[in-house]
């Protein structure tokens, strides 16, 4: 041991190794009352990982060409060594992704996660969701299947609806004249290197804030408010290690035989995680019957589809779309409640809450179907697709719920916060 | 540190000349110096920039295969539809017969717009049949929502799975729009205005050449 202690002081003295372990694992204080919500937020760190490794050995097989990319994908799943195992990790990653950040930024609205001092962290992490958003649509073109080729044909058209400079704007970031093998390669480009260089910058961002203002907790209290007069440490808190790695570290596994159980008997998840279209290659000359992105995308996709065009432009529902992310990003200052936790919320958040959470899953369930899933309504609603209309009043009560939310947070009845965390 | 010192009790009257100037600092002078450095950075920037936002417009090879394609009518027989590429892009040339021609006109108040006003077409096209020749209907076969291909539904009521009062047309299957015979939308489509017709121009009375107008007009 002399000798290992030894080489660690060498090291410390050009280097704040020691004082970097401390200052963000083992004296890092987290509150002591992390339950089951706290999960997500070090399994996305893990599914990251997770992505990166197997996005690394796919790219050593995949063709980034027009020509070849399909047939590659197929070559990896029938001929390299493991070759199928490897894509489904990385293609089951990207849904599992999507779905732990999902449970993740739940919880800042459980607990007002994103309230002040937090702003900042709750903005980086918007910024970290709509790289990992960007990065699943490059990599979704990859496989070069037609869902890739016309759900990457949809999107860009997209920015073709900006008035004036759209159509220009969509031929440059095709860097052609349709989705091509242009559009293919940098795409690989931007998934493989720019989006995935953002995203670590913005992570290790997202923990450097996290650990200057101390982790929020179900009692939405700040136990740096109570610390021991003699060590300074908070009455409440206790080392992220080995508390809370440990703790992490149980949630791992615990995901992990989810995940795998959906790897090696579910990879598609019926058409969900893999969509059935993709196994067909790309045909520019013809569009599948039913085009729908990916599940994560689809409540985004439904207030697209819901929005009507106005004046003759289609730019109106992209706006929609556009504004539905974004607006999230103003939450710590649209929420006015004196109290951050759900746990001392009144009535009325809870609902607006439990609304917002049914509509965003109905309108993501009526994004992976076509408008007329649910028939038309009669004459007397001028035949309209009974899909689209609830779709209209989905997006309508999905932008409500922001938008209300400084008048609705403070009428709402609170009851008062303990000093103390609770159990 | 120099920028320690920087405070203006600094420099003594009684110090000498050298000393003084290394503790005295002409703040203007370094505002000024730091504008027109991060002017002319800014400048650089964007100018190496350009070549790098340049480069991703289409290259080339890609506006070269972007150029007129020939097609030959000559089998195309009255009904008949085909698909041809052009810049990438499904081409539609549909031989309509005398009774398609007859339905355009009966779908006039049904669609968005059917004067054609919206600069969806040249203006060799802006006519009730959208096209120079009246049985030949030549379309861009992308649905003007989100550039889709819609699917041709050329059968007339209940045959086509469109319903009783469909009297031809395409229709879209991302999300639901329909255009009449013409290429013109539905009122009530998601898509905002009428198929595009590209420019075009018969070379002969079987020869059709899509991506270029007429010389002589």
């Amino acid at each position: 041991m002399g000798l290992l202690n030894s080489l660690l002081g060498w090291v410390d003295e050009r280097f704040p190794l020691t004082s970097t372990w401390k200052q963000h694992l083992s004296e890092y204080y987290a509150p002591k009352n992390f339950n089951f919500w706290y999960f997500f937020g070090a399994l996305s760190l893990l599914v990251l990982v997770i992505q990166i490794v197997s996005g690394i050995f796919l790219t050593m097989h995949y063709k980034p060409d027009a020509e070849q990319a399909f047939a590659s994908v197929e070559y990896i799943m029938r001929d390299v060594s493991w070759g199928w195992l490897i894509r489904y990790i990385h293609s089951t990653g990207a849904s599992m992704f999507f779905l732990v950040v999902y449970l993740h930024m739940f919880r800042a609205l459980l607990y007002g996660s994103y309230r002040k001092p937090r702003e900042l962290l709750w903005i980086v992490g918007m910024l970290i969701y709509m790289c990992l958003m960007a990065e699943a649509f490059f990599g979704y073109l990859l496989p070069w299947g037609q869902m890739s080729y016309w759900g990457a044909q949809v999107i860009v058209n997209l920015f073709a609806a900006v008035p004036f400079v759209g159509p220009d704007l969509a031929i440059w970031i095709r860097g052609d004249y349709v989705v091509s093998d242009a559009t293919l390669n940098r795409f690989f480009a931007f998934h493989v290197i720019a989006v995935p260089l953002a995203l670590l910058g913005l992570v290790a961002a997202h923990l450097v804030a996290l650990h200057e203002v101390g982790s929020n907790n179900p009692d939405g209290i700040e136990i740096k408010k109570k610390k021991d007069p003699k060590t300074g440490i908070p009455l409440d808190g206790i080392p992220f290690h080995p508390y809370y790695t440990v703790k992490d570290m149980f949630g791992v596994t615990v995901f992990l035989a989810v995940f795998t159980a959906i790897v090696f008997f579910a990879p598609e998840m019926g058409g969900y995680f893999l969509e059935h279209n993709n196994f067909v290659p790309a045909d520019p000359l013809k569009t599948p019957a039913h085009i729908a992105p990916v599940w994560y995308f689809t409540p985004f996709y439904s207030i697209l589809r819901a929005v009507p065009p106005m004046f003759g432009s289609q730019f109106p529902g992209v706006l929609a779309m556009g504004a539905s992310v974004i607006i999230m990003f103003l939450l710590p200052w649209l929420d006015r409640s004196p109290v951050k936790s759900i746990r001392y919320r009144g009535a009325v958040y809870k609902s607006a809450l439990t609304l917002f959470v049914v509509v965003f899953i109905l309108l993501g369930y009526l994004g992976t179907e076509p408008t007329n899933v649910w028939g038309q309504f009669g004459p007397w609603l001028g035949n309209a697709d009974r899909a689209t209309v609830v779709a209209r009043i989905g997006t309508v009560v999905y932008f409500l719920f922001f938008v209300l939310m400084p008048w609705y947070t403070r009428i709402d009845r609170t009851s008062p916060e303990p000093e103390r965390v609770t159990s | 540190m120099v920028d320690n010192k920087d405070r203006p009790g600094d420099v003594q009257p009684g110090q000498g000349a050298a000393e003084a100037g290394a503790d005295s600092i002409d703040k203007g002078k370094r505002r000024t110096l730091i504008a027109w450095t991060g002017a002319a950075g800014a400048v650089a920037g964007i100018g190496v920039a350009a070549p790098f936002v340049m480069s991703m417009f289409p290259s080339a090879r890609a506006r070269a295969a972007g150029a007129p394609v020939e097609i030959d009518l000559g089998k195309l027989e009255p009904g008949m539809m085909i698909t041809e590429e052009w810049r990438g892009k499904p081409v539609w040339i549909l031989r309509r017969t005398d009774g398609m021609i007859e339905r355009v006109p009966e779908t006039d108040k049904l669609v968005a717009d059917p004067d054609s006003r919206q600069p969806m077409q040249p203006d060799y096209a802006r006519n009730e049949l959208r096209s120079i020749k009246p049985d030949y209907l030549v379309l861009v076969g992308i649905c003007t929502h989100l550039g889709c291909s819609p699917s041709p539904k050329l059968e007339v009521g209940e045959a086509s799975g469109l319903g009783a009062g469909w009297s031809g047309g395409f229709f879209c299957p991302c999300h639901g729009s329909k255009f009449d015979l013409a290429g013109r939308v539905y009122k009530g489509a998601p898509a905002p205005s009428n198929l595009e017709v590209p420019p075009h121009t018969y070379l002969s009375d079987t020869r059709l050449l899509v991506g270029e107008d007429s010389k002589r007009s």
